[in-house]
């Protein structure tokens, strides 16, 4: 339950040991690199930019080609392999590597090479298509479509719009004879015509034919169209059988597949590694790096290092004013939790780490809304099949799985207290089938069936919640060591609550509302008025306590008096617990009187089957989702709302960064 | 008049999960059309969009808690549905709060939920927030559903 505390460190080494040293620590990745000392006539920046774009253009390369193998050739996924998370690989695999890089490098890019060839081959193939299209109605034409004619004849080949038969266009041609003219196609938009005739008439037979809406056609060429069409499909089925072609190649290549994955990691890490020497103070023979760890790591990297390199590591405190980054340490139970924490923001200067105590909470919410036994089974075992079978999961991941773990168990626990099993499954199925009146009764009450006892323990969820969220101001303020702050920001408003509590309590009406059976004594009750008096005549008077004027500062009190209302919002705002739980009870309830309705034949069991995991599973999917953002809402809003800001900057240190494989650095006392 | 009883009740019932159902058809098809544009971009963002989309689809299913609750309380699901014209209107009036309140606050909600897709697109690490700000509206769907259940509870058991 911490934040981490932070060094400066600053490793001084060889230069030629550079790229074995900076391996090494990134593999460790427990150092976050960083500026700290400024350049001067000895100690130079390298720029390195240049290399560094190229590696990255041979990741994008890689990319591109492992893309283009997945459309081509699929990988064998099961359903759970985007929870296997990388291959681990030992760190001699990437110094081999080094022997094969060329060569992979040249098949990505010949895969990319392929890739194009099947592209613009396709495009060629429509291209030509397109001619054949154009060639179709002149298919019976003996002669080539640019034919001018012989030495005393001139032959117009072209098309006429709509349909025509000879003798038409003979009429139309009557005036010039002699001609002959053919018609090669007709159909309802066109008409393809070869016409000769002799020189003399030539020009008036084109004008007679034109006056009908004769043209030229759009392509011209020397041999017969025939012969033409049987080229192009030549060329076609050359195209295809070049497509065919690379695409074998693409297969074959594709055995290759793990080895440019590598490439692709390779690069992204020297792109990385690069950038990092970029930050790298340099002399002729030496280098310093400078950065930050976690003090847990110093002998961790100290050991590493010193074991193989001729190395000398310093250590500074971090500054008071400068902004460090947060790396968050919590136990097993918790952990799960810092997820959620850094969504939100991870804790600011001089704030506690709240994963503990948010995750205190967190689970229990989650199974108050959820609240349903058979649910949180079934997420508890999916969530714990999956851990147990995928070792090697990436840390977010499986973080994340071990939240809803936790968040099940929640749910089967509160499932328990309010008597749900798949909504009213047990009774419903006893009295379909079996014709008895079984049922599992809850373990404390029904919330469907006294939502008004549900909501006030909702409500005293949420006033427990409400008062840790102080708790935790007033720690903060305590490591502080503002004691006045303590006083007039923290007690004095858990003096105005609990006051106020009691008086309400001690009130008929009130516990009337709430359907409590017991009334506090008005003794009680008038010792909560001091109280509560108490509490306001000290928020009044001094949270306007850094304002210089007394009017302002009775201005801002009296302001910060008002937060009551925020207090009872709050606390109003955990009534979302009654009506989430509601829906999940509720919601299975209805889709167990459907599947009920089937009857108790065979049929009916079926249906009842299919109906009964069908709509238990949106169910599921539906709720805990509702459960789990407003868990979230309520722990960012409410609770945070009361002492928490974060605004701090998550530990990013220099890291193996890849997408296929991950590089793990043997420790020594691993 | 006491046949009108049971056609103010059913009316209430009816509405409820018809007008914040059609809220949330609406809202969280607003959120699809905003999702379906960033996977474009990036298909790897398929879980967070979705849950960002989902978000203003709660409305519908108050709406049919409330209806259902309603229905198995007046007897049309089996039982004896013998309402009385006042109790009927009780009823009409229980409903309400759910039927408008979450009618708009999914319409709302949706367009909070869009422009925190737009913000998951640009900075996919800022989840946490983004989801934060639908869910702020969503609260008074659920406030709207808790009166609604209470007071659908509450008429249940008065006599009259």
């Amino acid at each position: 339950m911490a934040v981490l505390q932070m060094q400066h460190i600053s490793i001084c080494a060889l230069k030629k040991d550079r790229k074995k040293i900076l391996e090494l620590l990134q593999r460790m990745e427990m150092i976050e690199i960083c500026d700290v000392m400024k350049e001067d006539i000895l100690f130079q920046k390298m720029d390195l930019s240049n290399s560094k774009t190229i590696f990255e253009k041979n990741v994008s390369i890689a990319n591109n080609a492992l893309e283009i193998l997945c459309s081509y050739v699929k990988e064998d996924k099961s359903m759970l392999s985007s929870f296997s998370g990388r291959i681990v690989t030992p760190p001699e695999a990437y110094d081999s590597f080094r022997s094969k890089y060329e060569e992979v490098l040249k098949i990505a890019k010949d895969i990319s090479a392929c890739a194009k060839k099947i592209a613009e081959a396709k495009a060629e193939i429509i291209k030509l298509q397109e001619q054949l299209e154009m060639l179709k109605p002149w298919i019976n034409l003996d002669i080539p479509i640019g034919f001018k004619g012989t030495k005393s004849t001139v032959v117009h080949i072209g098309i006429l719009p709509n349909e025509w038969n000879e003798e038409q266009i003979y009429v139309e041609l009557a005036s010039c004879m002699p001609v002959h003219l053919e018609v090669i196609s007709k159909s309802k938009e066109q008409t393809c015509v070869f016409v000769v005739c002799m020189k003399e008439v030539s020009d008036q037979v084109i004008e007679n034919l034109r006056r009908i809406g004769f043209a030229k056609p759009s392509y011209s060429s020397k041999i017969e169209p025939a012969a033409y069409q049987a080229e192009i499909n030549d060329m076609i089925l050359e195209l295809q059988q070049g497509m065919e072609g690379a695409k074998q190649s693409i297969i074959k290549m594709s055995e290759r597949r793990d080895d440019i994955k590598f490439l692709a990691d390779y690069d992204v890490m020297r792109a990385e590694k690069y950038e990092v020497i970029g930050h790298l103070l340099q002399t002729r023979n030496v280098f310093v790096l400078t950065g930050y760890i976690a003090e847990k790591d110093k002998s961790a990297v100290e050991d590493a290092l010193n074991a193989r390199f001729d190395i000398v590591i310093s250590y500074d405190e971090v500054r008071d004013d400068e902004e460090v980054p947060v790396q968050l340490s919590n136990n097993a139970f918790s952990a799960p939790i810092e997820s959620v924490i850094e969504a939100y923001s991870p804790p600011g200067k001089g704030e506690v780490d709240p994963t503990f105590a948010v995750s205190l909470f967190y689970y229990m919410l989650f199974g108050i809304m959820f609240s349903d036994a058979g649910y949180g089974a079934i997420m508890s075992i999916a969530c714990a099949v999956i851990l147990k079978k995928k070792k090697n999961m990436e840390q977010g991941i499986k973080k994340m799985l071990q939240m809803f773990f936790y968040c099940g168990i929640a749910t089967v626990f509160w499932g328990i207290v309010f008597g749900s099993f798949f909504g009213d499954a047990v009774s419903v199925i006893a009295t379909t089938f079996f014709n008895s009146d079984f049922t599992i009764p809850p373990l404390w009450f029904n919330p469907a069936i006294e939502p008004m006892r549900m909501l006030t323990f909702a409500m005293i969820i949420g006033i427990i919640h409400l008062f840790s969220g102080l708790l935790m101001k007033g720690m903060q303020l305590v490591r502080q060591k503002d004691i006045k702050g303590l006083f007039y920001d923290v007690i004095s408003w858990y003096a105005l609550l609990t006051g106020s509590i009691l008086v309400l309590m001690s009130m008929q009406m009130f516990v009337d509302i709430l359907g409590i059976d017991f009334v506090l004594p008005g003794v009680v009750g008038n010792i909560g008025a001091i109280l509560a008096l108490i509490g306001s005549a000290v928020i009044i008077l001094t949270n306007g306590r850094e304002s210089r004027s007394p009017f302002k500062r009775l201005l801002k009190g009296l302001y910060a008096f008002y937060g009551i209302t925020g207090y009872l919002s709050d606390v109003l705002s955990y009534s979302r617990l009654l009506a989430l739980g509601l829906a999940t009870g509720v919601i299975g309830s209805v889709i167990n009187k459907m599947a009920a309705m089937t009857g108790d034949g065979i049929v009916g069991i079926i249906l009842f089957v299919i109906i009964f995991i069908a709509g238990h599973t949106l169910n599921i999917g539906i709720n805990a989702l509702g459960a789990y953002v407003h868990t979230n809402r309520l722990q960012y809003v409410e609770f945070f709302g009361k002492f928490y800001e974060g605004g701090g900057r998550s530990f990013s240190p220099f890291k193996v960064n890849t997408k296929y494989y991950k590089f793990k650095e043997k420790m020594n006392n691993e | 008049m006491s046949e009108l009883g049971i056609v103010f009740a059913l009316l209430g019932a009816v509405l409820a999960a018809l007008v914040s159902g059609i809220g949330s058809a609406i809202g969280v098809g607003m959120g699809g059309e905003a999702g379906a544009g960033v996977i474009t971009e990036d298909p790897s963002k398929f879980g967070k969009v979705l849950i960002l989309q989902l978000l203003p689809g709660t409305q519908g299913i108050y709406g049919l808690l409330i209806a259902f609750i309603t229905l198995s309380q007046i007897g049309v699901l089996g039982g004896s549905a013998d309402v009385s014209l006042v109790k009927g209107l009780l009823y009409f009036c229980a409903c309400m709060p759910m039927a408008l309140v979450g009618y708009f606050s999914a319409l709302r909600q949706a367009r909070a939920s869009v422009a925190s897709i737009a913000t998951v697109a640009k900075r996919p690490e800022q989840f946490g927030k983004a989801m934060i700000f639908p869910a702020m509206v969503e609260t008074y769907a659920i406030l709207a559903l808790l009166i609604s259940i209470l007071a659908v509870v509450g008429v249940g058991s008065l006599n009259i």
